[in-house]
């Protein structure tokens, strides 16, 4: 067939990507090895994990190299997720207030 | 140019514009809207996005009764712990079965690369060293299930350590990842025996839908791997680390 024959790139970025992965797996490894927390925890653990995420889906997923109609397609619709998430942190702190104030702190 | 090309709805890429205006132009096209992308990826990709919200209200659901019980949520750092004889190392096959899928992670995309480059022993060795580690981590995960309910007493209802949800949404979560990591090894062996045997050089048509092996089917089954090992990325921080 005429068209180009899928994905072909150098070797070399997809080694330099996974010698990334296991760094900023080692990074977030080291933030509960040295027992780190509150905000400097949350936040150190969120930069590697999306850090992480984006190498994975741009590099080894590919969608450096795809057209953007397709990654817009994928990329966008969980972005919705951002909604849920506020929506259920709100009702959870409604639930913990609800219990402490009626099983007096119990479950 | 030869108008040989049989995808006659796929427009050659000379004539395809680059971002956003591409964008636009590929979804009112009248055509196929994934230029370049064959079937297959396509579905594949489609999948993993439904996948994705699978996922994600699992997750969801963990920040929900995380957040609102009164109890205090068991340490992972601590209940995860390992000791080789001495003092116990926090999370650390935690941390090696995240280093396990990372290196199938890189296994599995130079499969992908050595199967477009038509190297069919390459191809199938890597393969079936992916399948290898991820069958390891399936291992070790079943290791790690029958510490925490044979030494812990952790069940999906209550633990000693703390809240009970922890119970739940643990197996629940890991559950359904290592049976994603349980079928990908079972994919990867499938492919692997394909690639091996020469399907997709002679384009033998697939059993169940009769259409060209090609080693895109390799690029294919590759998504879905890193696909497992990114939703390991967000387990490993958001209900590990967290």
């Amino acid at each position: 067939m005429a068209h180009v024959e899928g994905q072909q790139h150098p070797l070399g970025v997809y080694i330099k990507v996974w010698a990334w992965l296991f760094v900023l797996s080692t990074g977030s490894y080291m933030v509960d090895f040295f027992h780190v927390q509150g905000y400097t925890r949350w936040t150190l653990i969120l930069i590697f994990m999306f850090a992480k995420a984006g190498l994975i889906v741009s590099v080894f997923m590919h969608f450096k190299w795809e057209r953007m109609a397709l990654s817009f397609a994928i990329l966008i619709p969980p972005s919705l997720l951002l909604v849920l998430i506020a929506i259920m942190t709100i009702e959870s702190d409604y639930t913990f207030l609800t219990r402490g104030t009626f099983f007096g702190g119990g479950s | 140019m030869a108008p040989s090309d049989s995808d006659a709805s796929v427009a050659q890429p000379g004539e395809m514009a680059p971002g956003l205006a591409g964008v636009a132009a590929d979804w009112s096209s009248d055509q196929r809207t994934f230029k370049n992308v064959p079937w297959g990826k396509a579905m594949m990709w489609i999948f993993l996005l439904s996948d994705t919200f699978i996922f994600s209200s699992f997750l969801v659901g963990y920040m929900t009764v995380r957040l609102s019980t009164t109890v205090p949520w068991p340490n992972a750092s601590e209940v995860f712990a390992l000791s080789f004889g001495g003092e116990p190392i926090p999370l650390i096959l935690i941390a090696i079965m995240t280093f396990i899928l990372i290196t199938s992670s890189g296994t599995m995309v130079l499969a992908v690369n050595y199967g477009y480059r038509k190297d069919k022993a390459k191809t199938a060795i890597l393969l079936l060293v992916t399948a290898l580690f991820g069958a390891s981590f399936v291992g070790m995960q079943a290791f790690e299930w029958t510490k925490l309910i044979v030494e812990e007493g952790v069940r999906p209802w209550g633990n000693p350590m703390g809240a009970a949800q922890f119970g739940s949404t643990f197996f629940m979560i890991t559950g359904f990842h290592g049976f994603h990591v349980s079928i990908g090894v079972l994919f990867l062996i499938l492919v692997a025996r394909k690639v091996w045997r020469g399907d997709y050089d002679t384009e033998k048509r697939g059993f169940f839908t009769s259409r060209k092996g090609k080693y895109e089917i390799v690029e294919i089954m590759g998504l879905y791997w890193h696909f497992v090992d990114l939703v390991w990325v967000f387990i490993f921080a958001l209900f590990y680390l967290w």
